[in-house]
């Protein structure tokens, strides 16, 4: 059984002008001012403001964590649609621990949950062949029935109720102090743009949590294993030409088992830190809520590499914090966002000579300006899936840029090539 | 081995095998596994539990089917859970909105469920087959997406309905009933039960039958070679995927015209997701779905049982998670076994048909 044939598109052949990091940091600078805009336009402060960054943080770590342990998997052939499943057996061992040995234990407990269902997982697509999304799928199923088994028989004694973890402590929350009270002078001096950036930084600085560090640590530990390593290039060959990959002695079984196990183990991750969130401590059946598969999709929508996952999942968790502590009127605001964005887009592209691309982005710009214009405000049930139509658009229109490893979801057994 | 073992012998070996596992997860936990499975068996006799077998299983077989029909074509249609969710939902609107004549009152709404549910798999067809997007990424987006609109649709905003502390669509006036077949304290059999089974005949047929549930299972297996036989892939894949959405749309209509006649807030989920262990189970097959089904709506209703006993009903979900795990492991297994065998099998033929040649040569 061979994975459907997802698109396999041509790398672009344009060189590039600009160094990959000066290119994030314009992205970022560019979304600042664009958000700094809508703000001071459309008297939605929330959008910059700093419990919204925070909020952004606790709410986007799940996502990051099953986003990496995506990319861990896929970077060495295997599609990884267990992650949900996975993440839920690390909410549970996550819970499960802590309430008995502190939050450390907490995280300790998730990663190996979590690491087990890798491990399934592994060798259920490794060693048998099974197809990796029918595996995802029976895993999730049956991470869901485990940990309902689990709570009834261990969780329901102690918390009286099957659905739910007894509490929790979590971690104590710190803040860089000194840099967030200058911050706070500059949030109150009320200057345009200054203050929506001193807005977010303070959010991000404020109510750090051990878990968060690590997620900061957890991006750029994946950038530099995989990509400036030996391991890592060996890894990412049995994802891109495993047969090659054998012929120069690297064992491929070992390394695919590696990665989904890893894999497996960010997802579990994923489920403490979901846990550990300060503001909802502890388990509670169904709180993923599809985080794994929204981690997927934040790989994919950063073209399955750490720095664009990261932004993915930052947008996912942005959006998700906005329309949780802003509601409808705030992701209405982000409408005029996104028409701002689209006339950049589009003035970018015209200088660029793509004319129809241009064209495309100032349609889209207008006919989401008038969405903005004709409608008041964002019912709160479609703003919750915000995030799913970012990534449906991303994919709509740049699947042809994106691009997979080359053996991505393929079978691959030893001794069989040709 | 012959075509019937491996086709039987993976399934039976992956219910022994879950029941082995949750044996012992049931010793591990002090319960009775004997006294467990006596009751699961007994249950049958005992109140409605065969018909709601019964009924529940059609809701399953059709679940599979829609699965399936994706499966032939090697689509991964993840998103029938929210395909079928919002046909349930405006099939139960329009049906509680218009006020038609019998017949056709059922007919229509039956109609607004397969044509919401395919709409619904439009997308990801469109992208599929003319973005390259895979359908398994946007189906899943897809179903998030489902959930918030349903949360819209029945809001009082928009079309819910507030009776005491229940909020539903408009309740379904009495002309767009579906029928049963009442059997007094055993329960009733939901008429569209029957409608499941003219589906699978349905799909029995057009995909082993006529030529064109050839072409789609040949573009499954090998698009390049269907290709060049003058099938149009682009064209099979939009095909296999309406036809996948259309039948998902028909997924909760049993429940809705037979029993609940309105579509609610918590209204049962998670069925497209069990169509797809179905499928599975019974290997696209019709008969196989029809078997995984029962099999599946079975264990879904000793859960009750189990619970009376003292047992743990989540000891189920475990049961049924391992025995799709464990039937995709057993059919693999199998194939490398019959493919080896069918290697040994044609290197011995070839060697019997050399020899005479190699001697013939030496003379």
């Amino acid at each position: 059984m061979t994975a459907p044939a997802t698109s396999r598109p041509v790398p672009a052949a344009r060189a590039r002008r600009l160094p990959g990091w000066a290119t994030s940091m314009l992205v970022v600078l560019v979304g600042l001012v664009v958000l700094s805009i809508t703000a001071t336009l459309t008297g939605q402060l929330q959008l910059t403001s700093a419990g919204t960054a925070q909020a952004a943080v606790q709410l986007l770590l799940p996502i990051l964590f099953a986003g990496l342990g995506g990319l861990w998997a896929e970077r060495a052939g295997v599609i990884n649609l267990g992650l949900e499943g996975m993440m839920i057996l690390g909410t549970w061992g996550a819970a499960w621990a802590g309430y008995q040995w502190g939050p450390w234990a907490a995280l300790a407990a998730g990663a190996v949950f979590g690491a087990l269902g890798g491990l399934l997982h592994a060798v259920a697509t490794v060693t048998f062949g099974v197809n990796h999304i029918v595996s995802g799928v029976a895993i999730t199923l049956l991470g869901a029935g485990v940990t309902k088994y689990l709570s009834t028989l261990l969780f329901l004694p102690v918390s009286a109720n099957p659905r739910q973890s007894p509490p929790l402590r979590g971690f104590d929350s710190f803040s860089i102090t000194p840099l967030t009270d200058v911050l706070d002078a500059l949030v109150r001096a009320n200057l345009v743009f200054v203050t929506d950036v001193a807005g977010i930084l303070q959010g991000l600085l404020t109510g750090l949590t051990p878990t968060v560090l690590l997620g900061a640590l957890a991006v750029p530990v994946t950038y530099l294993l995989l990509w400036r390593t030996a391991f890592g290039l060996r890894l990412r060959s049995c994802g891109e030409n495993p047969v090659a990959a054998e012929s120069l002695g690297v064992s491929v079984y070992m390394y695919k088992y590696i990665a989904v196990i890893v894999s497996g183990g960010l997802a579990g991750l994923g489920g403490a830190a979901l846990v550990l969130n300060p503001g909802q401590l502890g388990y509670l059946e169904g709180q993923t809520g599809g985080r794994g598969y929204i981690g997927l999709a934040a790989m994919i929508f950063g073209n399955w590499r750490p720095g664009g996952l990261l932004a993915g999942s930052a947008l996912f968790g942005y959006v998700d914090a906005l329309q949780l502590r802003a509601g409808g009127d705030a992701v209405h605001a982000l409408l005029y966002a996104g028409t701002i964005l689209a006339v950049l887009v589009a003035v970018l592209w015209f200088a660029q000579r793509y004319w129809l691309a241009a064209v495309w982005a100032l349609v889209a710009g207008l006919v989401v300006y008038l969405v903005y214009f004709f409608v008041d405000t964002i019912p709160s049930q479609f703003a919750a899936f915000a995030p799913q139509i970012v990534t449906l658009l991303v994919l709509a229109v740049a699947s042809q840029r994106l691009r997979p490893p080359a053996a991505d979801g393929l079978e691959y057994r030893r001794g069989e090539g040709d | 081995m012959s075509r019937l073992q491996t086709t039987l012998l993976p399934p039976l070996l992956a219910v022994l095998f879950a029941a082995l596992l949750c044996s012992i997860a049931l010793l591990i936990s002090g319960d009775n596994p004997g006294a467990a499975l006596a009751v699961m068996v007994t249950q049958l006799g005992a109140g409605t539990t065969a018909v709601d077998v019964i009924n529940t299983g059609a809701v399953y077989y059709i679940a599979g089917l829609a699965v399936a029909v994706g499966f032939k074509m090697k689509l991964f249609n993840i998103g029938v859970e929210g395909q079928f969710r919002i046909a349930a939902c405006v099939a139960a609107i329009v049906g509680g909105l218009l006020p038609l004549p019998p017949v056709l009152h059922v007919i229509v709404i039956l109609l607004t469920g397969m044509l919401v549910g395919m709409l619904w798999a439009l997308v990801p067809a469109l992208l599929r087959a003319y973005r390259g997007v895979s359908e398994v990424i946007s189906t899943i987006m897809l179903n998030a997406v489902a959930t918030g609109v349903i949360a819209w649709l029945i809001s009082p905003a928009a079309f819910g309905f507030v009776q005491g502390n229940n909020i539903s669509t408009p309740p379904i006036a009495p002309t767009g009933h579906f029928p049963g077949i009442d059997l007094g304290p055993s329960g009733t059999i939901f008429g569209m039960v029957f409608v499941a089974a003219l589906l699978g005949v349905g799909y029995w047929f057009l995909l082993g039958r006529t030529r064109f549930g050839f072409e789609l299972t040949a573009s499954g297996e090998s698009p390049t070679a269907a290709t060049a036989g003058g099938v149009e892939a682009r064209r099979m894949v939009l095909i296999a995927m309406l036809m996948s959405g259309a039948v998902a749309g028909l997924i909760g209509l049993p429940e809705v015209l037979g029993r609940e006649h309105a579509y609610t807030l918590v209204a049962p989920q998670g069925y497209g997701f069990t169509g797809i262990a179905i499928a599975l189970l019974g290997r696209n097959h019709p008969a196989g779905i029809a078997v995984g089904a029962l099999l599946w709506a079975f264990l879904d209703k000793s859960a009750l049982a189990l619970d009376n006993i003292g047992v743990p009903r989540e000891i189920v979900l475990i049961m049924q998670g391992v025995i799709v795990l464990s039937v995709v492991v057993a059919y693999e297994i199998v194939r490398r076994y019959a493919m080896a065998a069918e290697q040994r099998r044609v290197a011995a033929e070839l060697r019997a048909q050399q020899q005479p040649v190699a001697e013939g040569a030496a003379t």
